[in-house]
């Protein structure tokens, strides 16, 4: 900070602690405790209203003064009047950067060892799919659920449904780097309201969901230019680009006529947010491999 | 009766019935969301009772209306009385009555409808800002005019807390609210990041500091010699412990801030004020007390005296707690869990309401022309009713706290979290319970306390009181 804020700050700190220590000093020279009754400082309001002069209890005066020594022991040690650093030399970055690094020595053999394991036999290693297990339990709950299971707008795990593909290298990748799934909105695209139901109950079609009527059935030509490009002609998807496969009955959103209008209507953000940085490769490594075993009994 | 002869009385009057209905209302919504942490379909599937939005219409009602329509019943009265003259302007402090009730029904409107600044405690939106300082001002100008012409030399202590409270509050509140307006309700605060975390503790912390405490200690330091009869204990330690709390408190707010992007230097300030802040507060609960021994046979027969009494000490522990809450280290264990609510409950049930309602059984008969309250057995029923209540309450809220605290921390051999946070809420559930039936207790005793004063004031006409000549 500049030097007139850390002159500002140090003055202000020690000013206040003077007058606090001032204000106690004054206070534990007084006289005598009060007797008698009328013994009152001679102030009388409303009727009734006096004061005694009592000095304050002697152990509430230690508690105050041990408590400002405390505060300015403190101070020294740390960092407090405004630049200065403290004897200690502690900071809550230095704090981190060491229980970080106590972290990293503890933990990081119990996960080294499987580093150089292949993909496929760490998905059948107890030990690694336990380690997996509590990653999962740690990091990936929140949003897939404690059975993996997801909810509208967060995959399942446990299906053998793979947004992004199931390779080793495309969940290392789904779980460091993190996904972005963007669909535009393409309801300008399609012109109507009408149109819009339509495109929906033809993608319902896709997966064996037949509505009523027939409207689905004209909607196939602009189904192959507008959304062909993502989901594929046939709309089997791309894990390339994460578009999810139409023609399953997997709904990553809900299969309901309203929910895939608004999914065509509004687009869908979906985001997976990078690990990589938290987790390091190894652990990443051992994570892809619990979440492959998943959907692999 | 010549009108400056009299006291004004009935801007007193007018607020106190107002500290019964708003209690009612503000402890109502608390009970309402205290339940939809344990059925959540409470909400009826309906925006404005979401707990979203109607956990700052409670947090708003209980310390703004209820806790503020006690300070200002309470300093006027106590300002009339101790200076021995009448109000200063009239007119001006019925506009404060009725600006503030306004500002609280506005903030009745806006915040279900979703309409706030997200910032705790300062969730009301620019327009209903101005008007909160508008009337801020007006009642600064009503009360120190008060003072400015009072009959007798020396101020009374309450005074000084009144005072200090008024113009703090007033400060607070306009730097914490600059705000661009954008429309009428909606706004960009001037501060930004880490500054705007600052400011809004610095404002969070000193609303705790001098609105539910400089302000109640006021309410203190008269109505409890009044309630005893006996002298204040100690002139000396009253100027010591007011000059302390009021230098001390101002330093507290980045307790709330701990391991955060705030600078180690104001983290470390804050901290180390908090824990001195533990003797200046403590003179407070030691002046109160002391003042009450000589008449401790009083409890037996007098429930008012005991409101009192168990008020002081909830506030002797939480001004204990909340100094060793600070300490980053106890913090680290403490933040973010349901122990800063148990905290934040034991201040304001245990020692906020408490004391008000003790405050205001003394000072309804007297502003009814009456000796007494209605009913002295339903004060006693309404005392314990409060006291089993925040106990229920405070308790439920530590183990939760810890329970939460112990769990999030809990790491297995290979560093991951031995538990997910879903597990931590499932532990905690039953005490949801508990804080629920503690919530619904001391609730049940406002309903009491309703039916107490309605007997007590509504056959009653009251009567002008003549300003009594300073001794």
């Amino acid at each position: 900070m500049p030097a007139f804020w850390h002159w500002f700050v140090a003055a202000g700190t020690i000013v206040f602690i003077i007058w606090c220590v001032w204000l106690v000093s004054w206070s534990s020279k007084q006289g005598p405790q009060n007797v008698a009754d009328d013994d009152v400082v001679g102030h009388k309001w409303d009727g009734d209203l006096e004061e005694w002069n009592n000095p304050a209890p002697r152990w509430w005066l230690y508690l105050y003064f041990i408590t400002i020594a405390w505060g300015i022991g403190y101070m020294l040690a740390y960092p407090g009047f405004g630049n200065y650093e403290g004897m200690l030399g502690w900071s809550q970055q230095g704090q981190y950067e060491a229980e970080m690094q106590a972290a990293a020595d503890n933990y990081e053999p119990i996960y080294e060892k499987f580093a150089a394991m292949d993909f496929a036999d760490l998905a059948k290693n107890d030990e690694a799919l336990a380690l997996g297990g509590s990653l999962y339990a740690s990091y990936c709950t929140t949003c897939h659920g404690s059975d993996a299971r997801g909810a509208a707008g967060y995959p399942n795990l446990a299906d053998n449904d793979w947004l992004w593909g199931s390779t080793e290298q495309a969940i290392i990748t789904s779980i460091a780097n993190g996904r972005n799934a963007i669909m535009t909105p393409w309801a300008q695209v399609l012109g109507s309201d009408e149109a819009v139901t339509n495109m929906a109950k033809y993608v319902r079609s896709l997966s064996g969901i037949e509505d009523a009527d027939n409207a689905a059935q004209a909607m196939q030509q602009p189904f192959t230019t507008y959304c062909a490009a993502c989901h594929m002609p046939d709309g089997t998807g791309n894990q390339l680009l994460g578009a999810p496969n139409l023609t399953d009955d997997i709904w990553l959103y809900g299969s309901s006529i309203d929910t895939i209008r608004t999914t065509i209507n509004e687009g869908r953000q979906g985001q997976m947010p990078p690990h990589g940085d938290l987790l390091g490769d190894n652990r990443t490594k051992i994570l892809a491999a619990y979440v492959y075993s998943l959907s692999q009994n | 009766m010549d009108t400056a002869a009299s006291y004004n009385d009935k801007v007193v009057r007018q607020f106190s019935i107002m500290v019964v209905i708003w209690g009612i209302v503000g402890m109502l919504v608390g009970v309402l969301i205290a339940a939809q942490l344990i059925w959540p379909q409470l909400n009826f599937d309906l925006p404005f009772l979401t707990y979203s939005r109607l956990r700052p219409l409670h947090t708003n009602a209980v310390i703004f209306a209820f806790g503020g329509s006690a300070l200002f019943a309470t300093s006027y009265y106590v300002v009339q009385r101790t200076c021995h003259v009448r109000l200063a302007f009239d007119k001006l402090a019925a506009f404060t009555f009725w600006g503030w009730q306004v500002v609280i029904l506005l903030a009745a409107i806006t915040l279900p409808l979703g309409i706030t600044q997200s910032k705790e405690y300062a969730e009301l939106e620019w327009p209903i800002d101005l008007l909160i300082a508008v009337v801020w001002v007006a009642y600064a100008i009503v009360f120190f005019a008060t003072i400015g012409k009072r009959r007798i030399k020396h101020i009374y202590v309450a005074n000084w807390f009144y005072g200090a409270f008024i113009i703090t509050v007033a400060v607070l509140h306009i730097f914490n609210n600059l705000a661009v307006p954008v429309t009428l309700t909606k706004s960009y605060q001037i501060y930004t990041g880490v500054v705007d975390g600052m400011m809004q503790w610095w404002y969070g912390h000193n609303a705790v500091g001098f609105f539910l405490t400089a302000g109640f200690l006021g309410m203190m330091y008269y109505f409890v010699p009044k309630q005893a009869g006996r002298p204040v204990y100690s002139y000396r330690l009253s100027v010591v412990h007011f000059w302390s709390l009021i230098a001390v408190y101002m330093w507290a707010g980045p307790h709330h801030l701990h391991y955060t992007s705030l600078p180690d230097w104001a983290q470390t300030l804050g901290m180390v004020f908090s824990v001195i802040l533990l003797a200046p507060s403590w003179g407070g609960m030691i002046n109160g007390i002391m003042t009450l021994s000589g008449a401790w046979h009083k409890l037996r027969s007098d429930p008012i005296l005991k409101f009192m009494i168990v008020a002081l000490s909830f506030y002797g522990m939480s001004t204990f707690e909340g100094p060793m809450m600070s300490i980053k280290t106890v913090n680290a264990l403490s933040h973010y869990t349901n122990w800063t609510i148990g905290h934040v409950h034991s201040g304001a049930l245990g020692w906020v309401a408490m004391m008000t309602i003790g405050s205001m059984y003394c000072l309804l008969p007297r502003l009814y022309n009456r000796d007494s309250m209605y009913s002295t057995k339903l004060i006693d029923v309404h005392f314990w009713t409060s006291t089993i209540g925040v106990v229920l309450y405070a308790v439920s809220m530590w183990i939760a706290g810890v329970t939460e605290g112990l769990m999030w921390r809990a790491v297995n051999a290979d560093g991951t979290l031995q538990y997910s946070f879903v597990e931590s809420l499932k532990a905690v559930e039953p005490y949801h319970y508990l804080r629920l039936l503690g919530g619904l207790v001391f609730f049940s005793g406002m309903l009491i306390m309703a039916y107490n004063v309605w007997k007590t004031v509504s056959d009653k006409k009251p009567v002008p009181v003549a300003v009594l000549e300073p001794a």
